[in-house]
């Protein structure tokens, strides 16, 4: 009976206790004072820097172990996939790749997972650089205009991808959900005079490359690994011209380089340069004078290399129809003086010309000719597209071409003065000197494979831009001059 | 509301050869439920106020789209017939209650919305899940537009898709933890897949959203893209 009424008794008192307890803790987040409750831990408390892609927190310079808070937002938004094309991201933080992080060795995080109240979508973050089930996904499920909050120690040091991991995770990925966390070594990185962070991604569009307008995810096309885009940072063009990384003679450069996939493994390559150190797969290995350095999918690398010359180096995802036909290039723009003895720069340029053909050929295929004839805005508009896929490389979007080099198609008089030579030009190429506008020009235009609607579409549109006089070249035109033998005059002039 | 007969379905994110769900007839609104029908509601059950509701069953965004006037709140006129959204599952249910109905189950709600313009099952018809995950991937900035506007479905019921998330009498029923590739483990009988890899075909993709969003609700939760209908048993 008595051992009764004392079971009852500590049930109630433990319960008060309880109770008390819950009230304590309501009154600590009432007041923001949460933190400390949450764990015993004694650790001095920090406020993580976060920085958006190309740009990396400061090194960590002290010698102890803190408690980290990161606070992180996901956010799901359109921005742009390349010129005229858009894309819904869902973003860590409104950009693709997610914020860059940098704790230490042995840093205790507490990680706060905000959820925007405009997301459609709830969201989560598995940390590679978690030790535990998930890597942080499950205690991070977060529903729109919500936080989670959980907590974990970085036992390991390296540098770790994190992503989304929400049901479908494919999509999830592909959307563009991922980013690096680093976790530096108790004993810091060498320092450098400058670090980088660079993702590359996978994106799979309804529309083709460069189809214009808000495109949406193409979900077969993801899971036969087909993308349409792959990318450095986002977008095409993230890293390129005045968005290009900087870097001076003489400095060395350290690149935190992720993959987020969501499918392909990336060669990692710039041109021009030899990565001195990479720490192979992000992790404690160092290789020494490498190339090429592999990235898989949901991986990392560090690479390191010195800048001995001034230059634009490219840097590629080495499976090279990637760089140049979906997006997956960069630069690093290095300014300073020259050193002619590791790089002399071209040092001549003579007309090499083999046996046979005046000037080289693309491709001497004939594509097939569609019947329908076109009124002239039609070929204009059709010839635009031929243009800027053949002709804008050297001549240039505005068609002012590039002095000394390729002469101008704006208000030339050379191609206003005979349309026919223009044609034979586009059917056979050109080599040797010429004059347009005045100007002198020695290089050589190769014979270019398209039809020959295409080939009256390009030179229609060109004709009716750029200030020229107007006028229109047909098919008919084009299969007329395709029997003309090659001009074999090796000067003309406007 | 709309009669719905009797049926099988077969939830999209299972495998094709997994048991299908049976669903009895019923009835379901034929459009979410709208601010002012919530504001009658409200009327009749000041409990349900805003500044009245015990935060143990809605989150302070609760009808925060509401305008506070005096001591109450109130929807604007403009947006009188947009859906109700910033309700709790509590508040929902409740409101179903009120009119002697309940909330529609998961199974219920998927089988009406599986329905085309023309037939009971048009899920597998060119351009029906290409216009849920056009929604999808909008985000839910702007407020939704007024209910009852687009083409009703085989059932003659509105806005299945592509205005607002709708609560479920069973939402918290799902097989999906936050942990999404470890679901295989939860219930290896009816999930079979880890992510995504038991999908029948991509189309699932549109009902592994929902059932994910589901997933990372809690009861008193009050969002912005987040509204509901009722249903009842039994037929006409």
């Amino acid at each position: 009976m008595s051992k009764f009424k004392t079971k009852v008794l500590v049930s109630m008192v433990s319960a008060a206790l309880v109770l008390t307890a819950c009230a304590q803790v309501n009154e600590k987040l009432a007041s923001g004072g949460a933190k400390a409750e949450s764990t015993k831990s004694q650790l001095p408390v920090i406020q993580a820097v976060l920085t958006h892609a190309p740009d990396v927190p400061a090194p960590i310079t002290r010698k102890y172990s803190a408690k980290v808070v990161i606070n992180l937002e996901t956010q799901e938004k359109v921005m742009r996939m390349a010129d005229g094309v858009d894309y819904m991201f869902w973003t860590f933080g409104g950009q693709v790749p997610g914020k860059f992080m940098r704790i230490r060795e042995g840093d205790e995080v507490e990680f706060n997972l905000s959820n925007s109240p405009d997301s459609k979508m709830p969201h989560n973050i598995d940390l590679h650089a978690v030790t535990g089930p998930g890597g942080g996904a499950a205690s991070s499920f977060t529903a729109p205009g919500h936080t989670s909050t959980f907590s974990f120690k970085a036992l390991n040091p390296g540098l770790y991808v994190y992503h989304c991991a929400t049901a479908p995770v494919g999509m999830h990925i592909g959307n563009g959900m991922y980013g690096l966390i680093l976790v530096e070594p108790k004993a810091g990185l060498p320092k450098v005079d400058r670090e980088y962070y660079v993702m590359q991604g996978d994106f799979y569009t309804k529309g083709k490359y460069g189809e214009a307008g808000l495109q949406p995810f193409d979900m077969e096309k993801a899971i036969k690994e087909q993308p349409d885009y792959v990318v450095f940072n986002g977008s095409v063009g993230a890293l390129n011209g005045e968005k290009a990384l900087t870097a001076k003679v003489g400095e060395s450069v350290r690149l935190f380089v992720g993959n987020g996939g969501p499918n392909l493994v990336s060669s990692f390559h710039v041109i021009g340069e030899i990565f001195d150190k990479v720490y192979v797969e992000g992790g404690a290995t160092e290789n020494k004078n490498v190339q090429t350095t592999l990235i898989p999918a949901g991986g990392a690398a560090i690479a390191e290399f010195k800048v001995d010359v001034p230059g634009t180096f490219i840097m590629v995802d080495h499976s090279i129809f990637r760089a140049f036909n979906k997006g997956a290039l960069g630069m690093l723009k290095v300014t300073g003086p020259e050193d002619k003895i590791i790089y002399s720069g071209k040092q001549a340029d003579k007309v090499y010309l083999p046996e046979g053909s005046a000037a080289q050929s693309i491709d001497n295929k004939q594509t097939a000719e569609t019947d329908k004839v076109l009124s002239k805005d039609e070929q204009i508009a059709q010839g635009k597209h031929v243009f800027e896929s053949n002709c804008l490389a050297c001549h240039q979007a505005n068609g002012e071409g590039i002095p000394n080099a390729f002469p101008p198609l704006a208000k030339s008089d050379f191609l206003n003065a005979d349309h026919n030579r223009a044609i034979g030009i586009l059917l056979n190429g050109r080599s040797g000197p010429i004059t347009v506008n005045g100007k002198n020009f020695d290089s050589i235009m190769p014979a270019i494979a398209l039809s020959s609607s295409q080939i009256a579409n390009a030179l229609t549109y060109v004709l009716n831009s750029f200030g020229n006089n107007g006028g229109q070249v047909t098919a008919a035109q084009v299969d007329k001059q395709r029997k003309v033998a090659p001009s074999t005059s090796n000067s003309e002039h406007g | 509301m709309a009669n719905v007969t009797a049926g099988e379905y077969r939830p999209l994110f299972l495998s094709t050869d997994s048991p299908v769900v049976n669903v009895s007839s019923f009835r379901i609104d034929k459009a979410p439920v709208t601010n002012r029908e919530f504001q009658n509601f409200v009327e009749k059950n000041p409990k349900w106020q805003r500044n009245a509701v015990p935060s143990l069953f809605a989150e302070q965004t609760y009808l925060s789209h509401w305008v506070d006037t005096d001591s109450k709140s109130a929807p604007n006129p403009t947006d009188f017939e947009k859906p109700v959204i910033y309700v709790s599952w509590y508040a929902a249910q409740s409101y179903c209650q009120a009119q002697q109905k309940r909330l529609p189950t998961v199974a219920e709600w998927e089988y009406v919305a599986q329905a085309s313009f023309i037939q009971k099952d048009g899920s597998q018809e060119k351009g029906y899940n290409q216009k849920i995950l056009d929604w999808y991937a909008k985000a839910s900035k702007q407020t939704p537009s007024d209910v009852g506007k687009d083409e009703p479905n085989f059932w003659g019921v509105h806005n299945m898709h592509g205005l607002i998330w709708e609560w479920t009498e069973d939402f918290n029923s799902n097989l999906i933890s936050g942990e999404s590739r470890d679901d295989s483990s939860v219930n290896k009988e009816l999930y079979c897949a880890s992510g995504s890899a038991g999908a029948v075909n991509p189309s699932d993709y549109a009902a592994f959203m929902r059932y994910g969003f589901r997933s990372s609700l809690n009861a008193k939760f009050t969002l912005g893209s987040l509204g509901f209908r009722c249903a009842q048993d039994g037929n006409d």
